[in-house]
């Protein structure tokens, strides 16, 4: 007795939950957020057809402020979770989620092995190179001499470049974008999505409270949109120039984008 | 000994081919009907070493690799001299006679038997591996079957290459007749029997029960001795529809096997003990989202990397202990290499019934070793029940639309404490599923939220499950004389090693029985305080060395065993060992009894030097090493 009902299209509402976020007022996090409302709503996908799977740290709560299947899962292990999920079900769309030290720290070997293993899940790395839940520890990706609470005397400890790393582990899409500039983000989400392999989206998403060197401001003042230069997203070697970049200019926008995708892991 | 029981041990160094000698004889005989259980004592070396893999046959099934050597296959030098030394009269010594020599005096009785293998095999000039080939002709010869056996196993190994079938079936043939006119066959004789067999591992067994029972994803890392799980699995995933992946590394693998269990599919990872240790955490996340999972745990023996290659039931306690918190799990043992076939099926069920992990504790011996079973038995449809899963957005109830239905809470707080499980990708079920505490509808309640009064009824509801478990698994039921003198208690892989021993020890006049435990968590506290409430003198045997299972007996029971006989050299127990233990405690009022295997054959000469020189070596020692019983 199926009575065929013109769907009506999904708007960013559509993805909001009851629970609001639990983020610091000023979180990057929310903009994340907001941009990845939009993203599916974009690209008109179903909450029932989406899992989005994230890690633990306060970006990991992310999970809990979208309308979708979601999983919070443990520190570190979001991608194995994922990728097992999408070769169960190939049907969804499957998203993972979680800041710099549950991808780049505890998480690395699972991130390098999931980007060569190009399995179709679409990775948001909400980076504020600074461990936030636990109250403002050192994490991989902060800058060489910041002071933290376990680095006091400055991080003796040189930064991880994920951009670099993931053009060195076969990543096909590849892609950071700035809480700050959602709209931008959005576009980056969706294309990432609608990539059919493995997509890593870098996200500088402000730590209002325990990172106050990589601010806002502090970004505001360096970043840069790719898309605005004459950089050729097909062009590896390109690619790589722009991942190696840092200091007074640091460049948003799509990096890398293989010209000739390779099978996701699911199809084969 | 019942007299058509044979053991044959072959010894050799790795690359000798020592296992596939010994595969060909096991097919060989179990093609004339015979039942095989084969142990194949190695090490961690690719050349190399000592490899001793002993080979019961007999027409009734063997329950497990005996305790001596009726005939011996020496491949090198090495192996004649640790070995012969053990056999009893009326037992013989096969080699190759152009190669070896024994460097001392067998006892009396024991038959030499060398074979002049350059003269019957014009290819061993090329191929040094011949020997083995001649060796098995003869010792089938021997032990009173006929080479039928072994001309089809050669013909079907070697199907594509005829003229590797023809030499090989020549040097065979040669070794057979060569027996026949020249040695004096074994005492006691085996007759060709009508029953078929399947030759399998208990690895094998566990791979091919758990395709069976509806597992569609299997992840692993390589670690021994659960590595041959893998690799049935990776040969024939893709024909069975079966998602197999080899992973970075163990947290992966659990993680990856849970992720694809969460979106329905039955899964299945395995690992040892070193491995499992890695698994914990996400085991734990598997009891608080509730998602089922079944982890294999092939023990070997410990702490850390340990010895690889030697069996223990040494993982008890960090199984038991296995994650931070109190939540729902259950732990089965299987009991033999044929229990490894069902007990996947088992665990599936109960995992998807109460939705937490289960883990199945095998080991070593029972999962690397060879053993015929019946075809018949391998030809099961397993009942599959997937539980309380909702797969269609009718949900559980059916029927009612989403408008006037109650919202969906994935963790209802539900009197048998299991909540109806939606998958992901069903419409109007959405939630999440957080490793945080969290409410029925999937809310965190970790956070902002902490809440005394939900926190208590979410941990209250998900241990409630363990409630009816026991009730659905079978209780143990004891073995043997109701009325006896003693009761020998074991888990997992002891149970044929505990029946042998338990008819001897009848036999012998001390009246014995056994109770053996399968379903560790949950224990059947109420039938097993029954049972051994009858017990006069319980006596807890397991392979490990603190007793960690007498240790739970008495956390979940209070009995506290009156005598414990325990083995953690590395080798699996032989009925002897158990015979005398026993005696031992009636006759000295030991408590523990720690079994060590001292046959020479098991030690050996290390660079080092810190264990000093040791007797069986030295031919001119040799009548001072004692072969009869363990020293216990």
């Amino acid at each position: 007795m199926a009575i065929a009902v013109a769907e009506k299209p999904l708007e960013m509402k559509d993805f909001k939950p009851e629970v609001p976020p639990d983020w610091c007022p000023g979180c990057g996090d929310f903009g994340v957020l907001n941009a990845l409302f939009q993203a599916c709503a974009e690209l008109q996908l179903r909450p029932h057809e989406i899992l989005v799977v994230s890690g633990i740290g306060c970006s990991s709560n992310l999970p809990g402020f979208f309308r979708s299947y979601g999983v919070h899962s443990l520190h570190g292990r979001a991608l194995p979770f994922a990728t097992g999920a999408k070769l169960a079900n190939h049907a969804m769309t499957v998203i993972a989620t979680g800041g710099d030290g549950d991808g780049y720290g505890i998480g690395l070997n699972h991130f390098i092995q999931a980007m060569r293993r190009n399995i179709d899940v679409t990775y948001i790395v909400m980076n504020n190179e600074i461990y936030g839940l636990t109250t403002g520890q050192v994490s991989p990706t902060s800058e060489v001499g910041m002071k933290t609470k376990t680095s006091p005397h400055g991080n003796l400890e040189g930064m991880l470049n994920p951009m670099a790393l993931a053009l060195a582990s076969g990543c096909g899409y590849i892609a950071r974008g700035f809480s700050g500039q959602p709209k931008h983000l959005m576009k980056l989400y969706a294309d990432g999505i609608r990539y059919p392999g493995f997509a890593l989206i870098d996200v500088f998403s402000p730590c209002v409270t325990f990172n106050k060197q990589n601010s806002y401001d502090w970004f505001r003042k360096r970043v840069y949109k790719l898309e605005d230069t004459r950089h050729d997203p097909t062009d590896f070697h390109a690619a790589m120039d722009a991942a190696l970049q840092w200091g007074e200019r640091i460049p948003i926008g799509l990096f890398y984008r293989s010209p000739k995708p390779g099978p996701s892991l699911h199809t084969q | 000994m019942n007299e058509s029981d044979v053991i044959i041990g072959i010894g050799g160094a790795a690359g000798d081919g020592v296992a596939s000698a010994g595969n060909t004889l096991a097919l060989s005989v179990a093609r004339q009907g015979q039942g095989v259980y084969a142990y194949n004592s190695y090490q961690s070396v690719i050349r190399g070493g000592h490899s001793w893999l002993r080979l019961r046959i007999s027409a009734k099934k063997p329950l497990n690799h005996g305790d001596q050597v009726d005939a011996l296959i020496a491949l090198n030098q090495d192996t004649l001299d640790r070995h012969l030394q053990e056999l009893v009269a009326g037992g013989v010594a096969l080699y190759n006679s152009a190669k070896l020599r024994p460097s001392y005096k067998p006892r009396a009785g024991v038959q030499l038997c060398p074979l002049p293998v350059a003269d019957l095999t014009p290819a061993y000039r090329d191929l040094p591996v011949m020997q083995n080939t001649v060796a098995v002709g003869a010792v089938i010869r021997l032990i009173g079957l006929d080479f039928a056996g072994l001309e089809s196993v050669l013909e079907s190994t070697f199907a594509k290459k005829p003229q590797v079938v023809k030499v090989n079936m020549d040097a065979a043939r040669a070794g057979y007749e060569y027996a026949a006119a020249h040695f004096q066959p074994l005492p006691s004789q085996l007759h060709q029997a009508d029953q078929k067999w399947a030759l399998v591992t208990g690895n094998e067994l566990i791979a091919m029960g758990a395709a069976l029972a509806g597992c569609k994803f299997y992840c692993a890392y390589p670690m021994s001795p659960a590595t041959h799980i893998l690799e049935w699995f990776a040969g024939h995933g893709k024909q069975l529809g079966i998602c197999v992946r080899q992973v970075e590394d163990e947290i992966s693998v659990i993680n990856m096997t849970i992720g694809a269990s969460h979106m329905g599919a039955r899964s299945m990872c395995a690992t040892s003990g070193g491995g499992f240790a890695l698994m914990t955490e996400a085991i734990g996340m598997a009891g608080m989202i509730e998602t089922p999972v079944v982890v294999v745990n092939v023990q070997r023996a410990g702490p850390s990397t340990g010895v690889p290659t030697k069996t223990e039931q040494g993982d008890l306690t960090q199984a038991l202990g296995a994650s931070q918190g109190d939540f729902p799990r259950i732990i089965i043992a299987p009991t033999s290499m044929p229990d490894c076939f069902t007990t996947p099926a088992v665990a599936f069920h109960v995992a998807d019934r109460y939705q937490c992990p289960v883990i199945i504790l095998a080991d070593l011996l029972m999962c690397e070793g060879n053993e015929t079973v019946d075809p018949a038995f391998l030809d099961v449809d397993f009942p599959i029940n997937r539980g309380e899963l909702i797969t269609t957005a009718a949900g559980a109830a059916g029927g009612r639309t989403s408008a006037t239905e109650e919202p969906y809470l994935r963790f209802k707080v539900t009197e048998s404490g299991i909540s109806p499980r939606a998958v992901p990708g069903v419409p109007d079920h959405l939630y999440v599923a957080g490793t945080d505490e969290h409410d029925e509808d999937g809310v965190l309640i970790s956070d902002v939220y902490t809440d005394t009064v939900r926190r208590k009824k979410m941990v209250d509801k998900r241990v409630r499950k363990m409630a009816e478990v026991a009730t659905e698994l079978p209780a143990p039921r004891v073995e043997g004389p109701i009325d006896a003198d003693v009761t020998l208690v074991g888990w997992g892989s002891t149970w044929g090693v505990l029946t042998e021993a338990v008819e001897r020890l009848n036999r012998d006049g001390i009246s014995t029985n056994h109770l053996h435990i399968k379903f560790l968590v949950p224990l059947h506290v109420a039938e097993v305080s029954a049972s051994l409430g009858k017990s006069r003198r319980i006596i807890v045997v397991e392979n490990n060395q603190s007793g960690q299972f007498a240790r739970h007996l008495r956390a979940e029971t209070g009995i506290v065993a009156h005598g414990h006989i325990r083995k953690y050299d590395g080798e699996p127990f032989e009925p002897k060992h158990i015979v005398a233990g026993v005696k031992r405690i009636l006759k000295t009022g030991t408590k523990v009894v720690d079994v060590l295997s001292t046959e020479s054959g098991w030690q050996t000469e290390h660079p080092t030097g810190t264990s000093g020189d040791w007797p069986g070596r030295r031919a001119s020692a040799s009548a001072a090493v004692r072969t009869e019983a363990a020293e216990v």
